[in-house]
């Protein structure tokens, strides 16, 4: 029987075991919607925004290890997907966009609703498509979750014009295979420079295992941790890879970089060895280049050879999926205790705590966040801004299991916490789920507080509110002689008013006796809640390495401020 | 990325689809790379084309181009031909201003070019050379005291001798180990 182009798409997804959309409907992408509202197995989640679509997408996608599915109408549809394109691109995060396109024969004429989207997307995409025949719907999305999913992960938009959804018929042939004969992702690394970087490893007396993104993608978290504990290596998370290892482990030290933790940045200028998995040495983790780890040989791990000796030049590069490289690195890996190693890094760790919260009356994000993690106990899956919360998030709360940090590093997209932690919350409704925001943040996507009420998805909404775009604001006090242009809120809505009037419950703290018992009265709370912890406004997120400067430069909390 | 080094050939076998020189075109021009020359063609696999490129950059800059390039889905092989031996031609058309005095002089150096004159108009002649770089150049120094109206070049088009090709001289891929130039 022969089948529309728009319920070919839907055969698609349910081949490639799809259960949830997250889209907005429109005039060119219809008849898809028309299919869709037939196949009840794809449930079909409205969003108020399409950029909440791609973003939910991609919070599911990094809760699951799933590919996360968006769908957007032509025009302008398209064009609100892409900043959740672009963060998912940059953090590798594997995704399908679906979009329709104006009809073929409209294609090119400035049609209502026409915008080039495989054009704009080129650069934010792993891969796209503009599918111009109804027999190539089957195969290029069979190809473009194929894609999607393997090797580096990364976002494949699937643009398809409105004709060939509605008028067109075919039959419906799920391709066996695949050919590409361009990607072909590697798997393991050579023995030879496996067997070098087993010799660096094994010869090293200051090692340092620097964990990323890749850990959790390649599921090697168990492979990692065998390798720490074997040869007692002292761990740092990046930003992406910080739920890679568990917070609490002796080994772990935390992130490194622009607000990591002083002790780790100091231990990677200090170390002879960088063992770097699944991470590409972004600037924000080392500063300026030349000064970055200067003693320090490096092995360096990746599945994407362009990150190889991209920004850091490796010892030893090895191509290959982690999980399988460790599998090949860890026997030829000797035991060892480096004693010395570990208890400078524990003076260093006594020197340059932190992490100290300092007493005082004022209501301390940081102390929020401290008690969030210890009324969670950090079991739940915390979904960040971008900001001076989500450093903060980084820094205080406690992970025990992988993908429960969920953050756009790369792109840094406000707004990002509301719609990923609905995606995260739908892809696992066992956990629960804190969304993290600014106040800032918050306003950019609490339209879909809508979405949650609706679709009932129990996401605990956390404001920490200082009224002001607090990240921004720390650098105009440090370096741009705190003219705080542009940076501070005087008209914010009420937040718990707001919360009420979109039906759910709105909780307001202010003193920081109340934070504990508030977080657990809105776990208790069958349904979605908004708390905005109105926060001490002016406070900064310390230690700060100065963009484009080194360790050498980092700027510690002052310390006659600091308590026990 | 700025930095001037010498140049480069790379030869690249892409999938012969709607779209692939725009993808190889913003890549270049997003990650800060320099084409000095490109040029494109069907290749003896049937959906196929084969690509050279000139790009000017440093080694490391070089190979990172190479390895951006190779990452595109499309891109299916990329070797860097550099320094191994190679047949390279481009081919050139000059249109060379050209009056019943100076006609003679003109056909002399088409002459000794081995070039070919395959246009001649009351003004004007259209000479078609085939050959490296430094030929093509050479002649143009010649002609153009007479007065150069228009010139076309090709782009290098670039083949390793004998018998290999794209597919054995895969240059990506095996990522060249630190060490093991260390140690030589």
């Amino acid at each position: 029987m022969e089948l529309s182009g728009a319920e070919i798409v839907c055969e698609s997804l349910l081949k490639e075991g799809v259960e949830v959309i997250f889209g907005l409907p429109g005039g060119a992408v219809l008849p898809l919607y028309g299919a869709l509202s037939k196949y009840p197995q794809l449930r079909h989640i409205l969003v108020r925004h399409e950029q909440a679509a791609a973003m939910a997408a991609d919070g599911y996608a990094r809760a699951t290890g799933r590919v996360g599915v968006c769908s957007a109408t032509s025009g302008p549809g398209a064009t609100n997907l892409i900043t959740g394109i672009a963060s998912a691109q940059m953090d590798s995060i594997p995704m399908v966009a679906i979009t329709g396109q104006v009809p073929r024969a409209a294609i090119g004429r400035d049609s209502f609703q026409e915008t080039d989207v495989t054009g704009i997307t080129l650069p934010i995409t792993k891969h796209n498509y503009l599918v111009m025949d109804v027999a190539d719907v089957a195969p290029v999305i069979k190809e473009a979750f194929h894609i999607a999913r393997t090797g580096r992960p990364g976002p494949v938009l699937v643009d398809i014009p409105k004709d060939i959804l509605l008028d067109e018929r075919a039959e419906f042939i799920w391709p066996v295979n695949i050919s590409l004969a361009g990607y072909n992702p590697p798997k393991e690394a050579p023995e030879e420079q496996v067997a070098q970087a087993a010799k660096l490893i094994n010869e090293a007396e200051r090692p340092i295992v620097l964990a990323g993104h890749g850990t959790l993608i390649s599921h090697a978290y168990d492979e990692v941790r065998e390798l720490a504990e074997k040869a007692q290596l002292p761990i740092i998370t990046t930003l992406l890879g910080i739920s890679s290892f568990p917070t609490d482990h002796y080994l772990n030290l935390g992130m490194p970089g622009m607000h990591g933790m002083a002790y780790a940045s100091l231990a990677i200028d200090k170390a002879d060895l960088l063992i770097s998995l699944g991470m590409r040495f972004d600037d924000r983790v080392t500063g300026r280049l030349r000064d970055f780890a200067p003693n320090a040989k490096v092995i360096h791990i990746d599945i994407d050879p362009s990150e190889l000796n991209k920004n850091v030049k490796a010892t030893v590069p090895l191509l290959g999926d982690l999980k399988l490289v460790l599998g090949q690195l860890i026997p030829q890996v000797e035991a060892n205790v480096h004693m010395d190693w570990l208890n400078h890094i524990d003076t260093l760790r006594a020197e340059h705590p932190s992490t100290i919260i300092r007493e005082t009356d004022a209501l301390l994000p940081q102390f929020v966040l401290r008690e969030l993690t210890q009324a969670t106990q950090g079991d739940s899956i915390i979904v960040t801004g971008v900001g001076q919360h989500q450093m903060w998030a980084a820094q205080y709360c406690a992970f025990r299991e992988p993908n429960t940090l969920i953050t756009s590093g790369g792109l840094g997209s406000m707004g990002f916490e509301v719609p990923a932690a609905l995606g995260a919350k739908v892809g696992r409704p066992d956990k629960t789920v804190w969304s993290i925001a600014g106040d800032g943040g918050f306003q950019m996507t609490l339209c879909d507080l809508a979405t949650a009420v609706e679709n009932n998805i129990n996401v605990k909404f956390a404001i920490l509110n200082n009224g002001t775009l607090g990240m921004v604001h720390q650098w105009q006090d440090f370096f741009y002689e705190k003219d705080y242009f542009s940076t501070v809120y005087t008209g914010n809505p009420d937040f718990v008013k707001l919360a009420e009037a979109y039906g759910i419950v709105g909780l307001r703290v202010t003193d920081k006796e109340q934070v504990a018992e508030t977080i657990q009265q809105a776990m208790e709370i069958p349904g979605p809640v908004v708390i905005d912890f109105v926060v001490a406004q002016g406070e900064n997120v310390f230690p700060m390495i100065p963009a484009g400067e080194s360790v050498n430069e980092m700027l510690e909390e002052p310390t006659p401020e600091r308590t026990g | 990325m700025s930095d001037k080094g010498q140049q480069h050939t790379i030869v690249a076998l892409v999938a012969d689809k709607p779209g692939v020189l725009t993808r190889i075109a913003s890549m270049f021009r997003r990650r800060g790379f320099n084409i000095a020359s490109l040029a494109v063609g069907q290749s003896e696999q049937a959906g196929f084309s084969r690509m050279t490129f000139v790009v000017e950059g440093d080694e490391d800059t070089v190979y990172q181009v190479t390895k951006q390039l190779d990452k595109l889905i499309d891109v299916v092989r990329v070797s860097d031909i550099t320094g191994r031996e190679t047949v390279a031609r481009e081919l050139a058309l000059i249109k060379v201003r050209a009056t019943p005095a100076n006609r003679g002089e003109i056909i002399q150096i088409v002459n000794l070019f081995r070039a070919a004159i395959v246009d001649v108009g009351n003004q004007s002649m259209v000479v078609e050379i085939t050959g490296e770089e430094d030929k093509i150049n050479a002649l143009y120094s010649l002609l153009e005291p007479s007065g150069v109206i228009e010139m076309l070049r090709t782009g290098v088009v670039a083949m390793v001798r004998g018998q290999a090709n794209g597919q054995v001289t895969d240059d990506v891929g095996m990522e060249p180990s630190g060490m093991a130039i260390a140690q030589g």
